[in-house]
């Protein structure tokens, strides 16, 4: 049952894809796309995706290695590379999940080193997020409570965003991909293992 | 290589495939010398356990000699003899610190299916559906172990591979059951489903200090067996009116201390519920059978507890709560931790305080998995449990503990029509 939800939903995000292309060849970098996001983002009380994990390491560990952009594509599935322009800036290739490209820079609102760091997509760029991941020590002292906070704005906008890999799941899987790399230094998969003749159906099924 | 690949509801194929590569740092690949059909691949095989895929290779219950390292392993080299857990454990998360190894939280890749399902998901198992992270199983010719520096266990060379495989799982898993039931000196043990988790248990039960075990099963060689190998007392379910009045008639009134349920969501029954629950299965409204938690339930004395060690899959109906909670009755379950266990395990194995070879009776060739697999289904043939050799020496069918053998006529993968014992 639930493969079949999730072909459903391949489906559609295939025809959300075509819109999203068609979007960004007609609006290009139009100011007004900032403003009307971030209209959006404050009229929403709650954010539009939050997802938190325990991690079993100490609170600076974990920061410095998010801090450290470039590893990012390590566990964030939908990105390919993530460059340092410095000054706080930040340059991002990603992929949709039908494998086409997207670019878009982005730049730090605000960090405390070892606590959190805030993010946002600069004005005119394809993909329009910004977000914020905390690290606070697990009270009961089993390592650290990361939290990931993100707007994505609305509309198309939003359908951008969804492609660009920022579903509510999407985004809790590369933060537990995260753990997986920091408490056991890789990312569990079956990726390119071996397995019998599939049905059509089998084929066509992609996990998040 | 060639491997158990499941097809559906009662297909299984062997099939030739890829051999299996190292995919991550922490990773081996063993070249297999023996593999299981565990009692639990039959819910697989009957088409029972959600998120299967055509092509899936299954088998959790191996062991064989490391071939190839990933560069993270330190603790094995190339020609270890090993027996694999069938929980796969990172080793380093909070759970796998507390020795909850089947709850391990980093190995199971599609951990949002399992979480969806039932709020947060248990560790990656082999060949036991995608929900449990999708991972190949060990009823092939190779196998790649993730975490292979937490999981195997090196294995003497002086124990025969029939002495040490049970070490994956059931083994451990009838040992952590009797343990989970919370035995004290002396206590009563009743004990449903006298398969080869249901043996181990016995086994246990006694290890444990149990002063009398009752089990419970229908199939004659599996009596047979819970009470030559396993000194238990026995009752026929289908030979008695009601197990319900026997086991508290055997107990002066009082009930089983301690009840095991080896049985799980494929339980058969003579009772109404039973049969009601066959047909709401056959119709798709619930996925588990669950006569036995209910009728364990209902029999343990007042303060007893109850062990699940059966595998349960989904939701399930009509459990006497009431039963549990005013007879203040304490349940335990899960996936067995098996990397707790297999060490003290092998040391009884060792010491000769255990023969766990005891429950084969069937040895075959990796090519005949489909017949093994109908055949313990059926429980035929006086099947309790099948040792496949991909290494092409089983090709004949032995008689372990009911003493005679005769050789395998042959039959192909798909069915053994014709086979008569």
């Amino acid at each position: 049952m639930m493969y079949r939800v999730g072909q459903a939903a391949m489906v559609l995000s295939g025809a959300a894809l075509v819109a999203l292309v068609a979007r960004h060849r007609w609006s290009g970098s139009q100011p007004d796309d900032r403003e009307a996001f971030e209209t959006a983002a404050e009229a929403e009380s709650t954010p539009s995706i939050h997802t938190a994990f325990t991690i079993d390491k100490p609170r600076a560990e974990l920061y410095a290695f998010w801090r450290r952009l470039e590893n990012l594509p390590r566990f964030m599935k939908n990105l390919i590379e993530v460059t340092d322009l410095g000054n706080g800036r930040s340059h991002w290739v990603g992929k949709s999940a039908l494998g086409l490209k997207g670019q878009w820079d982005a730049e730090i609102v605000e960090e405390r080193e070892g606590q959190f760091l805030s993010w946002r997509s600069l004005p005119g760029s394809m993909i329009s997020n910004a977000g914020t991941v905390s690290f606070e020590e697990s009270p009961n002292g089993r390592g650290t409570i990361v939290r990931v906070t993100m707007e994505v704005g609305t509309g198309l906008g939003k359908v951008a965003a969804k492609l660009g890999g920022a579903t509510q799941q999407e985004v809790r899987e590369d933060l537990r991909r995260f753990k997986e790399l920091m408490e056991t230094g890789e990312v569990a998969t079956t990726d390119g293992q071996p397995n019998g003749t599939r049905s059509l159906i089998g084929h066509l099924h992609n996990p998040i | 290589m060639r491997a158990v690949c499941w097809n559906g509801k009662t297909d299984m194929r062997v099939e030739t495939v890829p051999d299996p590569e190292i995919l991550n740092p922490r990773d081996a690949i063993v070249k297999i010398t023996s593999t299981a059909i565990c009692g639990s691949d039959l819910h697989l095989y009957d088409g029972y356990i959600p998120t299967m895929k055509k092509g899936d290779i299954l088998g959790h219950e191996f062991m064989g000699e490391v071939v190839e390292l990933g560069r993270g392993v330190n603790n094995l080299k190339i020609g270890d003899r090993v027996v694999v857990p069938f929980t796969i454990s990172c080793g380093n998360c909070f759970f796998c610190k507390k020795e909850m190894f089947s709850l391990c939280d980093n190995s199971n890749p599609n951990a949002w299916i399992a979480e969806k399902m039932m709020g947060h998901s248990p560790a990656g198992l082999y060949g036991y559906s995608h929900m449990t992270g999708g991972y190949a199983g060990g009823q092939a010719e190779y196998a790649r172990v993730p975490f292979a520096d937490i999981g195997p266990l090196k294995v003497p060379d002086g124990l025969e591979d029939e002495k040490v495989l049970f070490l994956s799982d059931i083994f451990p898993t009838g040992y952590f059951a009797a343990e989970n039931a919370n035995i004290q000196p002396g206590d009563t043990v009743a004990i449903w489903g006298c398969g080869p988790v249901g043996q181990f248990a016995i086994q246990s039960a006694w290890m444990l200090g149990a002063g009398r075990v009752i089990a419970i099963d229908r199939v004659p060689e599996r009596l047979l067996l819970a009470q030559t190998w396993g000194r238990a007392e026995v009752i026929d379910y289908e030979e008695v009116d009601s197990v319900l009045d026997t086991l508290k008639d055997m107990t002066g009134g009082q009930g089983p201390d301690c009840c095991i349920d080896a049985v799980g969501m494929e339980a058969h029954g003579t009772t109404l519920d039973a049969k009601v629950d066959k047909l709401k299965q056959t119709v798709k409204l619930t996925f588990d059978r669950v006569h036995v938690l209910r009728e364990s339930i209902m029999a343990c004395r007042k303060g007893g507890t109850l062990s699940l060690a059966g595998v349960y899959g989904g939701f399930v109906d009509k459990i006497p709560m009431g039963a549990a909670f005013n007879k203040g009755l304490t349940l335990k379950m899960g996936q067995t931790p098996v990397q707790k266990y297999m060490r003290p395990l092998l040391e009884k194995v060792e010491k000769g305080e255990i023969d766990p070879s005891r429950v084969i009776t069937h040895r075959l060739d990796i090519d005949d998995a489909p017949w093994g697999y109908k055949t313990f289904r059926d429980k035929e043939d006086n099947c309790i449990k099948v040792v496949l050799k991909p290494d092409g020496n089983g090709g004949f069918r032995q008689h372990g503990h009911l003493g005679h053998s005769h050789s395998h006529g042959g039959n192909g993968g798909n069915g053994g029509n014709g086979h008569t014992h």
